[in-house]
């Protein structure tokens, strides 16, 4: 996986939580049908706008709240890294467990406009704002975690090692 | 400078000495939990014994995509030889149900992939939410890692006022503070001892909405009592080094605290004294979830409604965190009185907790919650709004039809 990922931004606010990724009437369904609902309550028809490739920015204490997968849906939208002020610890987990790069970065939200274009170096922690030229520095996840995202997240280094069934 | 428990016990399960804030340290996981299904291509388990299967957030079933997941969970029993398994008939929240049974114990890592883990800090045990896909490597390989936080002390004083709970000091201090995201809290004082095992167990399940890591009660005279004859397997209890690493010291007097409640939408800077609120109308009132389904819960929550009637117009749903609960409280007369006052008692489920099978809101519904979650759509419509005060908050408004202080009543 590239250090680097480059794509133009959403910004979300502070205290983006689980619920609002994957509504809890949505808990039970598949993940392909999981993204259709995700941010449904907050930013209805979010998921018809947004594109592959594009990078989520948010801002304190972000994917607070419980276990679901959220990686994984963002993962499905074709989002290719979170930038947040802080992360929850399980929403972090969860980020990197999907084989999503995250970046805490504070401060991300005063220097990106939405749809402005953002190019992260995740591992490093430098964040620069190609449409303004403005810059900002994150504080990278430990390597031991980076290892598991650049591996494509939790499940494909279970699967390589055995302990899963093929698919 | 000596550790905190949180790092001793992270220490002690992993290779080693000393561990710090900011490390990042991979343990042996003593007890893995798992609720509702089973994925089918799990080949290997790396400890089958310490595996605690149950059902608890749609039970029983009420889809046939529930229903399925839960005979993908009989059928993993089955293949591994799983002793350790609640069926429907025997379930509960699984909080509520590794506490009671004596599966979360001190000193040892407990996971499970449901963000109110933490609760089990309650019993000194180190145990915070997973992810479904991180579990599998868990069960797997028997071991995770941690994000080693800065740990905040909170040193609790004083006696709670009358008809004030754990759970208002629990919506207090995010009030106060804001979130702890990536920090852990460690409980102090000499207040503790007056906070018996239900209050220690919401105080650490509600620490998963101020975001921390960990949230470790102290191994004391409670808890032992409590352990007695419970505990399912030796255990060895972890105390701070007497000059342990704390990145700050909390102090509440718990003598000065009012009924706290949260507004909707999130929780941290969110808490307001119940007379702020008062007077908002409410058309739902629930008691329950994994936070607030004990029997203590059950008793003040009858004392509150004893001889009353629920204020037209108000639905009261009242949910026990497992069928052990529920046969207590109905030994105990707790359920006929809610009945009598127009109450729903369920069946045992996290249920209406998360809108998931049950008691959701209508669009433009105000409910005022024991559970644990304010969030926009939590509890059924995105269009309703979800106060959260402690279940004697929650009984007191369901007779008067709004907010209201539970020492008025
Ligand atoms: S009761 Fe609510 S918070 Fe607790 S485990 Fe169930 S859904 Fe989650």
């Amino acid at each position: 996986m590239a250090r680097t990922f480059t794509g133009k931004v959403w910004k979300f606010d502070h205290d983006i939580n689980t619920d609002l990724v994957i509504p809890n009437f949505a808990v039970l369904m598949t993940l392909e049908d999981q993204l259709k609902h995700c941010f449904s309550a907050n930013r209805p028809g979010w998921v018809d706008e947004v594109q592959p490739g594009d990078v989520l920015l948010a801002g304190r204490n972000f994917g607070v709240g419980s276990a679901r997968n959220i990686g994984a849906v963002f993962h499905g939208l074709g989002i290719v890294g979170v930038v947040a002020d802080s992360f929850n610890g399980l929403g972090l987990r969860n980020c990197i467990n999907a084989g999503l790069p995250p970046l805490p970065c504070p401060g991300i939200l005063d220097v990106f406009d939405e749809g402005d274009t953002a190019e992260v170096d995740w591992v490093a922690g430098a964040v620069l704002n190609v449409t303004t030229g403005a810059t900002v520095t994150g504080a990278p996840i430990p390597k031991a975690l980076q290892d598991i995202v650049e591996a494509g997240g939790v499940e494909a280094v279970l699967r390589n090692e055995g302990y899963l069934a093929a698919r | 400078m000596g550790m905190n428990a949180i790092e001793k016990i992270l220490a002690n399960h992993s290779e080693q000495e000393t561990v710090v804030p900011g490390d990042v340290v991979v343990v042996d996981v003593d007890v893995t939990v798992q609720f509702d299904s089973a994925r089918e291509d799990v080949l290997k388990l790396a400890n089958p014994d310490k595996l605690v299967l149950l059902h608890d957030h749609v039970v029983p079933a009420p889809t046939v995509q529930a229903a399925n997941n839960a005979k993908r969970m009989r059928e993993f029993v089955e293949r591994f030889d799983i002793k350790n398994y609640f069926p429907v008939g025997q379930h509960g929240i699984s909080h509520v149900l590794v506490a009671q049974e004596g599966y979360a114990l001190p000193g040892q890592i407990l996971v499970n992939a449901d963000s109110h883990t933490c609760s089990s800090g309650a019993m000194n045990c180190l145990a915070r939410g997973m992810g479904p896909s991180e579990m599998l490597y868990i069960l797997c390989k028997g071991r995770t890692w941690y994000n080693v936080g800065p740990t905040t002390k909170v040193v609790l004083e004083g006696k709670l006022p009358e008809r004030v709970f754990p759970r208002d000091v629990i919506h207090f201090i995010p009030g106060q503070y804001g979130d702890f995201a990536g920090q852990n809290l460690e409980w102090h004082g000499d207040g503790l001892a007056g906070i018996g095992m239900d209050g220690r167990l919401t105080m650490a399940t509600i620490s998963a909405e101020l975001s921390v890591e960990f949230s470790l009660f102290p191994y004391d005279d409670v808890l032992a009592e409590f352990l007695e004859g419970r505990a399912k397997w030796p255990f060895e209890p972890v105390h701070p080094d007497a000059d342990a690493n704390y990145e700050q010291t909390i102090t509440v007097d718990m003598s000065m605290l009012e009924p706290q409640v949260v507004l909707p939408g999130k929780v941290a800077w969110n808490s307001k004294n119940v007379g702020d609120v008062a007077g908002q109308k409410v058309d739902q009132a629930f008691i329950g979830s994994c936070a607030n389904g004990r029997l203590s819960d059950f008793a003040i929550a009858a004392e509150i409604v004893k001889g009353r009637q629920l204020a037209k117009g108000v639905r009261m749903i009242v949910t026990p965190g497992s069928q052990a609960i529920l046969k207590d409280a109905i030994k105990l007369g707790y359920v006929e009185t809610l009945m009598d006052a127009g109450a729903v008692v369920t069946n045992s489920t996290c249920g209406a907790c998360f809108g998931g099978h049950m008691g959701l809101l209508a669009d433009g519904e105000v409910c005022i919650t024991a559970s644990t979650r304010n969030f926009q759509g939590r509890m059924g419509s995105p269009k309703a709004d979800v106060f959260m005060g402690s279940p004697a908050t929650v009984a007191a408004s369901a007779i008067a039809g709004v907010i209201t202080d539970p020492r008025d009543v």
